[in-house]
């Protein structure tokens, strides 16, 4: 036992947690619709980010049926199968899981987690959802806008993107879409402050940074950075609308369009590029760091287990959002940079892999000899695991220049980007939502469609991106609506093609069983009680579940322990809840 | 990209130096009971409003050091003319520095509980203000007059887009800064109005060091220390 009684008085914290100003609803508008509460905060991000993404799916699914069956549909032209690249991407990346992961969980779970009544400045919270609602419904509107949304690919590269050859390059598409991505990091900005805040200066008496559950670490690192990194695309937005608008030449070069010489001249297409990865890269790790966070947290919960090298998990947390900084250029090795930065950008792309394998030796390891319960969200969790080293694997192919210059225009990069940050987040994603939907609701999802939802998603996933890798091996190109008579594509390309469409149908059909099941568990669901998976974080003690306005009853609770102290030997329960006092030192021999 | 990853150094310095205060070296697994053993661990006793200014402040400074960025990555092609510098943004650094001096005394004036000074200080502070913006407005103005239009040069493209930026982080200072003056006139209660006037006074200095180092790239005196920068990485 270290000795806990050490000398240092010269700063006593107060007796008594600040109170937050609260602001109490008065009539049911202020309640459910202009709710400063974050808990209601949450679940219309939630709501909003799962009804556009249920869009996207839709999307991929054409874009497989032109892919898997290639003629068969004369609607989708090719300027339609941009556009729904396109919109698939950005949604799916920006508005569903950037926004579910920060603006869903984040608000939830941040202050119920660190035992706060609610985020700091509720009133800036509120706006952030808002206007992330106007973001959503301008990228929305740009469906229905003359000559469709913009077809220039998720990246939005110029010069194409802006230019009439591309769908919506000289229509409202782009400029659209660019206002909806400004409006985005305006309310992310907001939501982000509160988020980083509360965990500085919110949390309750005795909660410790080290004693914070690693979901609150993930999320607070992500958030850090997904602020420093939205700016770079706010930048690349605003100074690529001068060019579409005003006319400028940033990224613009001189250009020859059907004959005849654009009035641009001199701009810097890799500018762009730059400017676009600086926030990209981070990009993928702010959605990856709260997965790791929350899949910390379910795998612990349900091995019934203290997690495995807990300081080591916070360090990789914070060590992979400094260094995911310093990356960016590796989405770029095809653009015909210096061979030296080629070199460095390699390198520090192999590092990243250290503090992300720490990382998953440690959730193997506390599974090793756990006491694991197949819980639907352990199984998501587990999954996540699998799918996240397959997904990392190829990471480590493409992180090198001499490997990923010939497999950059492949469907392998579809794939390998597609299992580390598509399958493998939605998978904590749908964890997440099994684990703590009896704390929002008060109510357990069915269980066995929710076996059927595990599943199908996490097999169909990897029927659908198994034999994508081995496509893009082939030499199948990505961006390509049709492949056409191409000599060096055998058959089994195109059978394998059909296939993967087929199981992208089945895999999407699964998902409405899982939404069926969200909506009929609200009524219908098996009661949880207040502690269902009988963990020992804040948010599963709270007076009353749902968690009401304020979150804690009359007082907050006060924190003895970290949030990680399951079957503690000695202890009469197999879990000590972070709020009970007290200690077992004859058994503690770590 | 170099001004940036100077900037995310910083940033990570001062994440490093405070994450080094938060004992990250603790065994939280053997350290069972009441935290007053652990000093400075708790949530600090700072208002919320500050530290979240302090977030937002390098939000902001990450928006422009990544514009300045752009400047010089788009500044080493050929076509790069360098623009004249008005006279008028010297007056205009001026009046900016007027304006924070006078939000400064709005501070010192908070804290010593004078309202009627702060009350002058604070409205000082918004017309010098303002008075900036207009004279961004008259060099934008002179520049158009002698042809030095948006479109004409990358170099203006990044004058107008970069001043234009700032000139919007003033303009919503300055709303900020009306509703703290109008709490002031109406007597708000006097932590409440300092906490305001003090959040003001770090978002105007931070401006104007916003803005002396925009001026100072914009006016082209850092092009020797650009060069030097290249020539280290080439």
């Amino acid at each position: 036992m270290v000795d806990i009684t050490q000398s240092g008085a010269e700063h006593v914290p107060p007796a008594e947690v600040g109170e937050v100003d609260l602001y109490h609803p008065h009539s049911w508008w202020t309640k459910y619709v202009f709710s400063q509460d974050a808990k209601v905060i949450a679940i219309q991000y939630s709501g909003t980010a799962i009804a556009i993404g249920m869009v996207a799916l839709v999307l991929s699914w054409l874009m497989r049926l032109q892919l898997g069956f290639p003629g068969t549909f004369d609607f989708i032209t090719p300027e339609a199968y941009y556009q729904f690249i396109t919109m698939h991407g950005m949604i799916m990346v920006v508005y569903l899981l950037t926004a579910l992961f920060l603006g869903g969980f984040g608000n939830y779970l941040i202050p119920l987690m660190v035992g706060a009544r609610d985020m700091v400045f509720p009133y800036v919270n509120m706006l952030s959802y808002w206007i992330y609602l106007l973001a959503v419904l301008v990228l929305v509107a740009s469906f229905f806008a003359p000559g469709g949304p913009t077809g220039a690919g998720w990246t939005l590269y110029p010069p194409q993107a802006i230019m009439t050859g591309t769908p919506g390059g000289q229509d409202a598409g782009i400029v659209l879409m660019l206002v909806s991505l400004a409006l985005f990091i305006i309310g992310f900005t907001m939501g982000g402050l509160n988020y980083v805040v509360t965990v500085l200066q919110g949390r309750t008496r005795g909660m410790t940074l080290m004693r914070m559950p690693l979901t609150v670490w993930g999320i607070f690192t992500a958030t850090v950075m997904a602020l420093l990194a939205f700016p770079a695309l706010f930048v690349a937005c605003i100074m690529m609308l001068f060019d579409r608008l005003l006319g400028t030449s940033f990224f613009m070069p001189s250009i020859v369009e059907a004959g005849e010489q654009l009035a641009y001249g001199g701009g810097s297409p890799i500018l762009f590029q730059h400017l676009f990865w600086f926030f990209g890269h981070p990009e993928v790790y702010i959605v990856a760091l709260p997965a790791f966070g929350i899949v910390s947290d379910l795998i612990s919960t349900h091995a019934r287990k203290n997690i495995f090298g807990y300081r080591m998990m916070v360090w990789a947390i914070v060590g992979i959002g400094a260094l995911s900084f310093i990356v960016w250029a590796h989405h770029m090795y095809v653009s015909g940079m210096h061979p030296y930065f080629g070199f460095f950008f390699a390198t520090t792309t192999l590092i990243i892999a250290v503090p992300t394998a720490i990382k998953v030796y440690n959730w193997v390891l506390t599974l090793w000899r756990g006491d694991i319960h197949l819980t639907i969200p352990m199984l998501f969790a587990l999954a996540f695991i699998v799918t996240f080293v397959n997904g990392g694997l190829t990471g480590l192919f493409l992180g090198n220049v001499v490997v990923d210059v010939p497999l950059s225009d492949t469907m392998f990069v579809v794939a390998h980007f597609h299992m580390v940050m598509g399958v493998a987040p939605i998978l904590v994603i749908f964890g997440a939502i099994y684990h703590w939907y009896p704390k929002m609701t008060g109510r357990l999802l069915d269980e066995t469609l929710g076996r059927f939802h595990f599943w199908v998603t996490f097999v169909g996933a990897y029927l659908i991106f198994f034999p994508m890798h081995y496509v893009g091996l082939m030499g199948v190109p990505r961006r390509y609506s049709e492949l056409g008579d191409m000599s060096l594509l055998t058959d089994s390309a195109h059978s394998l093609n059909a296939f993967i469409s087929i199981m992208a149908f089945i895999v999407g059909f699964a998902q409405l069983v899982f939404l069926f099941n969200l909506i009929w568990s609200i009524r219908h669901g098996k009661d949880a009680g207040p502690n269902p998976w009988r963990a020992t974080s804040l948010e599963w003690q709270t007076a009353e579940t749902p968690p009401t306005h304020g979150n804690f009853g009359k007082e907050l609770p006060v924190v003895y322990r970290w949030a990680y102290d399951y079957s503690v030997p000695g202890a009469k329960e197999d879990f000590i809840p972070q709020n009970e006092p007290g200690t077992y030192p004859a058994a503690r021999g770590h | 990209m170099s001004i940036v990853l100077g900037f995310m150094a910083v940033v990570v310095g001062i994440a490093a130096w405070w994450l080094s205060q938060q004992r990250l070296m603790a065994k939280p697994w053997l350290e069972t009971g009441n935290v007053d053993a652990y000093p400075r661990t708790e949530s600090g006793s700072m208002p919320p409003a500050k530290i979240g200014m302090g977030v937002f402040l390098a939000v902001v400074g990450s928006l422009f050091a990544l514009f300045t960025s752009a400047y010089f990555m788009r500044m080493g092609f050929t076509d790069w003319r360098s623009l004249p510098v008005p006279r008028i943004l010297w007056l205009n650094t001026f009046i900016l520095v007027l304006s924070s001096v006078a939000l400064h005394c709005a501070v010192l004036a908070a804290r010593n509980r004078r309202d009627d000074l702060v009350r002058l200080a604070l409205v000082t502070g918004g017309m010098t203000a303002f008075a900036f913006l207009i004279g961004q407005w008259l060099a934008w103005r002179e520049l158009t007059a002698s042809g030095h239009f948006l479109t004409a040069n990358p170099a203006n493209s990044f004058f107008y887009l970069i001043t234009g930026m700032h000139g919007l982080h003033i303009l919503g200072g300055l709303v900020g800064l009306g509703t703290v003056t109008a709490r002031a006139w109406r007597g708000a209660a006097a932590d409440r109005l300092r906490l305001g006037v003090e959040l003001c006074a770090m978002y105007w200095h931070f401006l104007l060091f916003v803005w002396l180092f925009v001026f100072v790239i914009l006016a082209g005196w850092a092009e020797g220390f650009i060069e030097i920068c290249r020539a280290l990485l080439t």
